[in-house]
């Protein structure tokens, strides 16, 4: 699914990240873990396809439509409600019939009664919940999560598992994290960069 | 037909989103009336024709362009751009979507300001009116696409005006032009081949523009 090859960033003199291998198979499950600056989030990025490498050779086995990328904001519009958002999402994704699967999503995560609210009035926790559900609505077939746990309170925290636990197998997951315990059932291997 | 929904549903979006946060219409309107005021306090009275076509162009490329710097702002603050670039639809449908709306803006302003142009300064002719439209065609094709180029830099502010104010000079060329001239057709023409030019340019090359 995911094939890098020596791979490095540079941006201007700041490398961050170097001569990185990489082989993630399809159902795959790797979690990427080291602290502030080693360059997890740039790693994703250009797993993901939004940032390019400096160096060395990636190979994505799936076309940009099939990765959800979940990123330190959560990709949505703040003065949009939720169905907005992710009906604006689904158009764009070709999700079939988007209506129920923005409706399963939203239930699942808790949100069907703040459907209608904008995104401005939700708490961190709630934009993280939709998020999510941006990220699980096209049903890609990579998920890079960067920190999915992050502004989750603990119910939040149960259904994210409760969801990748459902998923794992069926897709691959790239995730990062500062606290891979949450993760450790499901991991299939860990990459830990230094900074 | 699944790029003009696309393209439909992304204006859809921005419209939505100015009626909803107000940021960019008021204050286009509020610029451009404010502008054509000082202009008539600080100009002597009766201007010739080609000064007040004059001042009517620096007047409307001044306003689009302050709604060309904030088109990208809800993409830039919540990073959206992640998340629309990685869709699997034509990244060009951004860049038209974007375009229609900052254009709604631009009529919306201009169907407030011409009239006000009018009543301090001189009537407007049908060739003038016409070439304020086709010049809004331009400004709003080749501003939205520099506008996502200055939108992933520190300096946005500054780099918008710096790359967009020389692409602009036909258009006031073309502009002034057909306000002015006892047959206007050619500059019509000529503003009409600019759009036409910048359209097709921006539309294939904003695939690169938003590759990082």
């Amino acid at each position: 699914m995911l094939t890098a090859r020596r791979l490095g960033k540079r941006y201007g003199e700041k490398r961050v990240l170097r001569r990185l291998d990489l082989e993630l198979p399809r159902g795959g499950f790797l979690v990427v873990t080291g602290p502030n600056g080693a360059g997890k989030t740039t790693l994703l990025r250009i797993c993901a396809g939004l940032a390019q490498p400096t160096e060395g050779t990636i190979e994505r086995g799936v076309s940009r439509g099939q990765v959800g990328y979940l990123g330190h904001e959560p990709l949505v519009y703040r003065e949009l409600t939720a169905l907005e958002n992710l009906e604006l999402y689904a158009r764009l994704y070709r999700v079939a019939e988007g209506r129920e699967r923005i409706g399963m999503l939203l239930e699942r995560f808790g949100l069907w009664d703040v459907r209608h609210e904008r995104v401005a009035s939700y708490s961190r926790g709630m934009t993280q919940r939709l998020a999510l559900c941006r990220v699980l609505l096209h049903e890609p077939e990579l998920l890079v999560l960067d920190e999915p746990y992050s502004a989750l309170d603990e119910a939040g925290a149960e259904l994210l598992d409760a969801q990748l636990a459902e998923l794992r197998g069926e897709r691959t997951f790239l995730l990062a994290t500062h606290d891979p315990a949450h993760v450790e059932s499901l991991q299939s291997g860990r990459l830990a960069l230094v900074a | 037909m699944t790029y003009f929904r696309d393209v439909g549903a992304l204006a859809r979006k921005d419209l939505l989103l100015e009626l909803r946060a107000r940021d960019t219409l008021p204050a286009m309107l509020l610029f451009v009336v404010a502008t054509f005021v000082v202009f008539h306090f600080s100009l002597p009275a009766h201007p010739s024709k080609l000064a007040a076509s004059g001042l009517l162009w620096v007047a409307i490329l001044f306003t689009a362009l302050l709604g060309l710097g904030r088109a990208f702002v809800p993409e830039r603050e919540q990073r959206v751009f992640d998340g629309l670039v990685l869709a699997p639809c034509d990244r060009s449908a951004i860049w038209l979507g974007k375009s229609l709306a900052t254009l709604a803006f631009l009529v919306a302003a201009q169907v407030v300001a011409l009239p006000v142009y009018a009543l301090f300064f001189r009537p407007l002719s049908g060739a003038a009116v016409l070439g304020v439209a086709l010049a809004d065609l331009g400004i709003c094709a080749v501003g939205t696409f520099l506008g996502a180029m200055a939108v992933a830099t520190r300096a946005r502010e500054l780099l918008l005006p710096l790359m967009f104010l020389p692409l602009a000079i036909p258009i006031v060329v073309g502009g002034v032009g057909a306000g002015v001239a006892d047959s206007p057709g050619r500059y019509l023409g000529f503003l009409g081949l600019y759009d036409l030019l910048f359209a097709v340019i921006c539309w294939a090359a904003f695939e690169y523009v938003v590759a990082e």
